[in-house]
């Protein structure tokens, strides 16, 4: 087991300097200039100009800029922003929780939903049910996330009035982040109030982000279920003359949640790197508007160091999947 | 025992609040972070609205609602006679904030006003370069620099500022965000203690407002400053929620999340307008649309043809279409709120037939040119594609190929100026400091080639009234040269000048007194909540 983890461990490192190399090409293929984005309507003056590249070390030829990054990296340090000035494994850390508070909120709705509707259209393949579930499905996995979460905001917060519009908690509290997680900071300064707040600002866009997971859940959970459905020992199970239910319940699902969780992985993975649209719509303030929002200011640091970051986090979660699986199916690690 | 700390700490919190249930309360929808909280080198509208604004006060200010320059830390200015020497006699009594983190032993002295401007242009001071890679746009962007011979602490309350030549527009600059006054005292104490980079984290003022808490991308908490020298403002609480996009914005005013916000999406206007809860404050806007012709590049060098080619263009089926009736015609450069804008302009005539023979006679047939799009959304120009396919009709009409141009727009911008660029180049401008100079000079001097100046123009006659403009203080010589300088520009037509747009402010009927700012800041200083 152990020489497993290490082999993949050591499997990561050329990917790592890969993405660094990607992330650090990306920002530099943008078109535009990010001193000229940092200067306002009167722009800079050249002398000023030259002197700015100097510093931020703009003049130098693109390996050397790439090796001095990879550097500084190395020592834990991912330069500042250069729109605020402040570091940015700082904001990323200020940030972070909002988007993890977030994820796995969206992933818990996708996968209480995903997978009893999963189960139950597999059961009754062909009924009613299954043609709309799935027909759901099909829709929920295609749906444009802008339009969507705007459409629930007009219904839900405009019209009715049951949800809120956008935000993390009402402005009317006011708590300093302890963790940075709502949910739990509410708790911690035992504001019941704040947490139901808190709790409310995440169903819309918890939602919105969870409504493509649970699409690809529900969609893997009847298939794979299907597939169980048909083995040997469920129709020995049935002629033993087991309830359905037990034979689903015990027999069937067990065996058919194995490629649903590696599913579930992969979306935790994803979900992690921030969700750039519901968090644009909702005001989240989290990773995904940050890296936007960089974008559109030319802010190279922030971008180049925020997709390393984001990355290595994606492949730490993929690592981490990989090695429970691996425990749990010991087929995987004698491969 | 850190995470009991910040219980405890929280706790309390939590009870001033409570406490203080009865506060009166604004919140505010803003359009983005600001990038810190210190006003002399930022940029950005939504910087200053979150600092010079609430935090900072100016040795001068404008008067809400106006461009006109009215006291404010200074009491009263006084200028030499050949207008070198200006004394500003400072207010006595002015407290700056006190904050967690710094607790003022004096009030506002000369000293601080050198400091607040030495820091913007001595290049030895630690402050020059106190934030990694920072610059002082605005001003060196207003020439400040250029202008300034010394600055002096004449006595606690006086501070004399000696130019090196006469610059009539040098108090409307004092009034601008950049020219906040920041405590030396407070600078001292992060100096001694090596953490620089706080002053723009923390900061520390004299404004209406005192920051409270600044969660990143989040919510911005000010209270009301209870030793203001205007006064307590009349509300206690002021919450900027941020809120990047416009739709969002509105629902959430909508919903009563925010009392007040900027910038609608000409989409939400009507569902805005129609809302009995709310009003819709209307004003116009310091700016303009307009596109340079190189007056360098034939046949653009003609005065004749670009008169030609303004004539071609049906300009009011532009601001029908793109700006959806939140435009007006512009006939001179400046906005009509501006003091010496020139009434008597005739406005420009369309007529295709009259500008293909104009064409004709000058010998321009089958002229294919660049057109350039601007390719961001601006106030003074919400679609530059749109505007340039409808331009491209027109002259097509006319027998003139126009080939529409883009890039991002940093890029756009430098490409723009350069002196050989091809074709008209589409761009605008919202004033600084509601000086004409700050649009004729800034625009479209000679020294401005190369810069801002888009339209590589270099008029002697033109520039002889806006450099006499700009060194005289007597208020009616400089409206005649004014007056003088919009007759040669529309003589000449170095740009076609499309439109001013107007500025939309959606709010709750409960906000009282709030006044729009011509300059497109928005300001909470005298706001009230009906409660």
């Amino acid at each position: 087991m152990l020489n497993f983890v290490l082999r993949r461990i050591a499997l990561l490192i050329p990917t790592i300097i890969g993405i660094s190399i990607c992330a650090f090409a990306f920002v530099r293929v943008l078109p535009g200039d990010p001193i000229l984005a940092m200067a306002g309507q009167h722009g800079v003056s050249p002398e000023r100009y030259e002197v700015l590249r100097e510093q931020f070390g703009y003049n130098l030829p693109i390996w050397q800029q790439y090796f001095n990054y990879l550097g500084s990296v190395l020592q834990g340090n991912f330069g500042n922003s250069l729109a605020t000035k402040r570091p940015v494994i700082t904001e990323f850390m200020t940030l972070f929780p909002a988007t993890v508070e977030l994820a796995f909120c969206a992933l818990f709705f996708a996968v209480i939903i995903g997978i009893p509707a999963g189960i139950f259209a597999a059961i009754k393949r062909g009924s009613w049910f299954d043609q709309a579930a799935m027909g759901v499905a099909l829709t929920g996995y295609s749906m444009p996330i802008f339009w969507w979460g705007l459409l629930l905001i007009i219904f839900f917060s405009g019209y009715l009035g049951w949800t809120p519009v956008s935000g993390r908690i009402a402005l009317s509290f006011f708590l300093r982040p302890i963790t940075g997680f709502m949910l739990i900071d509410t708790l911690l300064y035992g504001n019941w109030p704040a947490f139901v707040s808190a709790l409310r600002h995440l169903i819309l866009p918890a939602i919105v982000l969870g409504t493509i997971p649970l699409a690809v859940i529900a969609r893997q959970t009847r298939s794979a279920m299907l597939e169980v459905l048909g083995e040997d020992y469920v129709r020995t199970a049935k002629a033993k003359g087991m309830s359905p239910r037990r034979v689903v319940n015990v027999h069937a699902l067990r065996n058919a949640l194995i490629p649903v969780i590696t599913t579930i992985g992969l979306q935790i993975g994803l979900l992690l790197g921030g969700a750039i649209l519901t968090e644009t719509i909702f005001t989240w303030p989290g990773i995904g508007k940050w890296m936007i929002d960089s974008i559109f200011k030319r802010d190279y640091v922030v971008v180049q160091s925020g997709l390393l970051i984001i990355a290595l986090i994606v492949m730490a979660v993929n690592l981490i999947v990989d090695l429970l699986y691996a425990l749990i199916n010991p087929r995987i690690r004698v491969k | 025992m850190k995470l009991m700390t910040t219980l405890l700490a929280a706790s309390a919190l939590v009870a001033l609040t409570a406490g203080a249930a009865q506060a009166k309360q604004l919140v505010y929808c803003s359009e983005a972070s600001p990038a810190h909280f210190d006003p002399g080198p930022l940029t950005g509208g939504n910087d200053f609205d979150a600092s010079s604004h609430t935090i900072y006060n100016r040795l001068v200010d404008f008067k809400p609602g106006t461009t006109e320059v009215i006291p404010s830390l200074a009491e009263s200015w006084e200028i030499s006679e050949d207008g070198l020497e200006y004394t500003f006699k400072l207010r006595p009594g002015v407290k700056f904030h006190t904050q967690p983190y710094f607790t003022p032993t004096r009030d506002l002295t000369a000293e601080d006003v050198v400091f607040s401007f030495e820091r913007q242009m001595d290049e030895e001071s630690p402050w020059f370069n106190y934030l990694e890679g920072m610059t002082w746009d605005y001003f060196q962007g207003m020439d400040m620099p250029k202008y300034i011979a010394s600055m002096e602490a004449v006595d606690d309350l006086t501070f004399k500022l000696t130019l090196t030549e006469p610059n009539a527009p040098m108090l409307a600059n004092l009034a601008m965000d950049f020219a906040a006054i920041v405590s030396k005292e407070y600078a001292d104490q992060l100096e001694a203690s090596g953490d620089l980079a706080a002053f723009s984290t923390q900061p520390v003022g004299t404004g209406p407002f005192q920051l409270v808490d600044y969660q990143l991308d989040t919510v911005i908490r000010y209270q009301a400053f209870a030793d203001y020298w205007e006064g307590k403002q009349p509300i206690d609480d002021l919450i900027f929620a941020i809120t990047t996009d416009a739709s969002v914005r509105a629902q959430r005013l909508i919903a009563g999340e925010c009392d007040i916000m900027p910038y609608p999406a000409p989409a939400d206007l009507e569902a805005l307008q129609a809302d009995e809860d709310l009003t819709v404050v209307e004003g116009e806007g310091l700016n303009i649309g307009y596109i340079s012709y190189n007056t360098t590049e034939a046949p653009f060098d003609n005065p004749e043809v670009r008169k030609a080619l303004t004539m071609a263009i049906d300009k009011s089926a532009i601001i029908e279409a793109v700006y959806q009736g939140a435009g007006q015609d512009a006939k001179n450069l400046i906005p009509p709120t501006m003091w010496s804008y020139d009434d008597a302009t005739e406005a420009d005539v369309y007529d295709p037939e009259e500008a293909k023979r104009i064409l004709e006679e000058a010998g321009v047939t089958d002229l294919t040119t660049d057109l350039w799009a601007i390719p961001v959304s601006r106030p003074y120009n919400p679609n530059g594609q749109r505007v340039a396919e409808l331009i491209q009709a027109d002259w097509a009409a006319v027998g003139v190929t126009a080939n529409i141009v883009t890039y991002e727009w940093t890029e756009y911008r430098e490409r723009g100026k350069q002196a050989d660029r091809k074709g008209p180049f589409m761009i605008g401008w919202t004033g600084d400091n509601g000086d004409p100079d700050n649009f004729f000079a800034t625009l479209f001097s000679c020294s401005a080639i190369g810069v801002s100046n888009y339209s590589s123009w270099c008029n002697d006659d033109f520039e002889a009234a806006i450099q006499a403009a700009k060194t005289t203080s007597d208020q009616e010589e400089r409206i005649e040269l004014y007056t003088t300088a919009q007759e040669i520009f529309k003589a000449e037509e170095p740009a076609i000048t499309l439109a001013h747009s107007k500025v939309f402010m959606p709010m709750k009927k409960t906000v009282l007194n709030y006044t729009l700012s011509p300059l497109g800041t928005h300001s909470f200083r005298y706001v009230d909540v009906q409660e």
